[in-house]
């Protein structure tokens, strides 16, 4: 196993590579860039770069300006401000018109710890998600980060939403992943139940299939690192199992969940989905451990909400 | 666009006035007040100040406006067009099913519109990051923008003022229409608007306030935003709204009204020449 990293860091280091690629990226930070890592692109290419101060909605928007004459830019700030804070701003001026820039949410989900609720970010996908036109990445490891912060900068087009946390993980997807938008990537089939997850979730959902394994029970991993637009196809593949589950650091209502659960009603006759996150409350400080146990988000925690499902 | 012919940019604008009552016509609701106030500065910028090719809308090079008064786009589409950017009979598909020119601006889907705008006070953002845009790329450009005295209540509006001054955008020119009326108010916001400029100067802009209907004094303050490069430029407008139509001007009914056929045939008969608009 590798050694652990958290995304966020991972994407400062390949926002450095994107703007040496790409001379039309520029960045923009409301504040927070030592801790969005933007820091090292403002190092490396400060006449490309525009801290704005705490202006969130005026930074959304210079952003849709700059894209609209011809440059690439990068947002950067935590995950709820960048979304909630800036959500009118976000719909009119950039996925309307379909407009390039790149969303970067940073320490997004529960594993933003002690600040608690206001920063801790778990409807931002389900938001993002409801927005035409929008492409919304949840990375699951550094691999796939740096692949699609280039990608980002380069073949994709349009809005993009990428969800970056600062929880260190394990390196889930091999050195030379290719990232494909919309496709999903079936880490380990199995034949009982298959476990959806995007984000942190996804090295967990690996862990706990081991754990599941043991207790004889095949479980497929998916990483669903694209939630816009959702790989219908392996929805449908997971289908043919008797349980499907979709794990996210995130509430139930409207992200990777409410996806699935869409897809899969849509065909109909399927088996029971479960659906593992926040149910429908509010974060809290505490530290990213003692969370991710409390909404059983940890590998035990949804080793064992699968078992218990599969047994009903 | 540097011949400044006073008599010719006034007929132009009265017949942009024709134009935008004609193509709201009558027993539909539209924006005919602030869409009114604004027209002789649209005018002062499209036939006169802009840098413009209306054959390529999306010259690099070009000068850039932004309606972030959004509901008053009608205004630059009769612009456009006059510039023929695209034709004058799309003007009657205004808010129709399927039509390019939507209620407030959709810049995917008409040439010469640079940016959606339509929830207030997002434009400013925008027109900055425009400018600075064409810092990044080294390409040299003037980015006006205009505003209304009702939208500049909203918050985002100072986050603009402040990042356009901080930027040293010297590139920006925002254009206030202090008509001063909104939707509702039958009252002048007179208390609002108290200090504007001293507002906008203690942020680092460089203010100058004119007759918004006088075409000599919007022809100079283009020029001199234009000139002045070292920080960015307000110019704060006078306005009147539903200037050009007596039975509307300065009344907040007609911001977003429906009139009846003889309404219309009354706007148009009080637009008839330059000295009407005048002396109305």
């Amino acid at each position: 196993m590798s050694e652990k990293r958290e995304t966020r860091i991972v994407y400062g280091e390949a926002l450095v590579e994107a703007g040496q690629r790409n001379d039309r990226v520029a960045v923009l930070d409301a504040d927070l860039f030592k801790s969005t890592r933007s820091v090292l692109f403002r190092d490396a290419f400060p006449e490309r770069f525009v801290d704005m101060g705490i202006a969130e909605m005026d930074m959304v928007s210079t952003a849709a300006g700059l894209s609209a004459s011809g440059m690439v830019p990068f947002v950067n700030t935590f995950a709820m401000f960048i979304t909630a804070h800036c959500y009118d701003q976000i719909r009119i001026q950039i996925c309307y018109p379909r407009l390039h820039v790149v969303l970067a949410g940073s320490s997004a989900g529960l594993t933003q710890g002690p600040d608690g609720a206001s920063h801790q970010s778990l409807e931002d996908i389900a938001l993002m998600r409801a927005l035409p036109k929008m492409t919304v990445l949840v990375p699951a490891d550094g691999v796939e980060t740096r692949a699609m912060t280039l990608a980002a900068a380069g073949q994709l087009d349009g809005p993009i939403y990428l969800r970056l946390g600062r929880y260190p993980v394990p390196d889930v997807l091999p050195e030379d992943y290719v990232f494909e938008l919309g496709r999903a990537k079936w880490l380990r089939d199995g034949d009982d139940v298959a476990i959806l997850a995007c984000g942190h979730m996804v090295a967990a959902a690996v862990d706990a299939a081991e754990k599941l394994a043991q207790e004889g029970i095949s479980a497929a991993v998916v990483n669903m690192s694209t939630i816009k637009p959702l790989d219908v196809a392996s929805v449908h593949e997971a289908m043919r199992r008797r349980l499907v589950v979709t794990v996210e650091e995130h509430s139930i209502i409207g992200g990777l969940g409410g996806a699935v659960a869409e897809a899969m009603a849509e065909v109909g006759g399927g088996p029971r989905l479960l659906r593992l996150g926040t149910r429908d409350v509010f974060g809290e400080s505490a530290v990213a451990d003692e969370l991710l146990e409390k909404h059983g988000l940890t590998p035990d925690g949804i080793a064992s909400s699968v078992a218990g499902a599969l047994s009903h | 666009m540097v011949v400044r012919d006073l008599e010719a940019l006034e007929a132009r604008a009265v017949e942009m006035r024709r134009e935008i009552v004609k193509m709201m016509g009558a027993n539909k609701a539209h924006h005919f007040g602030g869409s009114l106030s604004a027209t002789d500065i649209v005018t002062a910028l499209y036939f006169y100040r802009m840098r413009y090719d209306p054959a390529r809308p999306d010259w690099p090079e070009r000068d850039r406006f932004i309606m972030s008064k959004g509901h008053c786009v009608p205004a630059q589409y009769v612009a456009l067009a006059m510039r023929g950017v695209f034709p004058m009979a799309e003007l009657a598909t205004l808010k129709r099913l399927g039509t390019r020119l939507q209620g407030h601006p959709a810049a995917h889907l008409l040439p010469g519109i640079e940016g959606c705008t339509g929830s207030l006070g997002q434009g400013l953002s925008f027109a900055n990051g425009m400018a600075l845009a064409g810092r990044m790329r080294g390409i040299q450009y003037d980015v006006f923008c205009l505003i209304g005295d009702g939208e500049s209540q909203e918050g985002q509006i100072w986050e603009a003022v402040r990042t356009a001054a901080t930027q040293c955008l010297g590139n920006v020119t925002a254009i206030l229409d202090r008509n001063g009326l909104k939707a509702m108010d039958t009252s002048y916001c007179g208390k609002d608007l108290g200090g504007l400029d001293a507002r906008f100067q203690a942020f680092g802009w460089h203010v100058r306030e004119i007759d918004g209907h006088n075409m000599a004094e919007l022809c100079e303050a283009l020029d001199w935003a234009h000139e002045t490069v070292d920080a960015p430029c307000l110019i704060i407008a006078r306005t009147i709204k539903g200037k050009g139509v007596p039975f509307m001007e300065n009344r907040p009914e007609y911001h977003n009204a429906a009139l009846s056929p003889e309404q219309v045939a009354e706007a148009l008969a009080a637009l008839e020449s330059p000295r009407a608009v005048q002396e109305a």
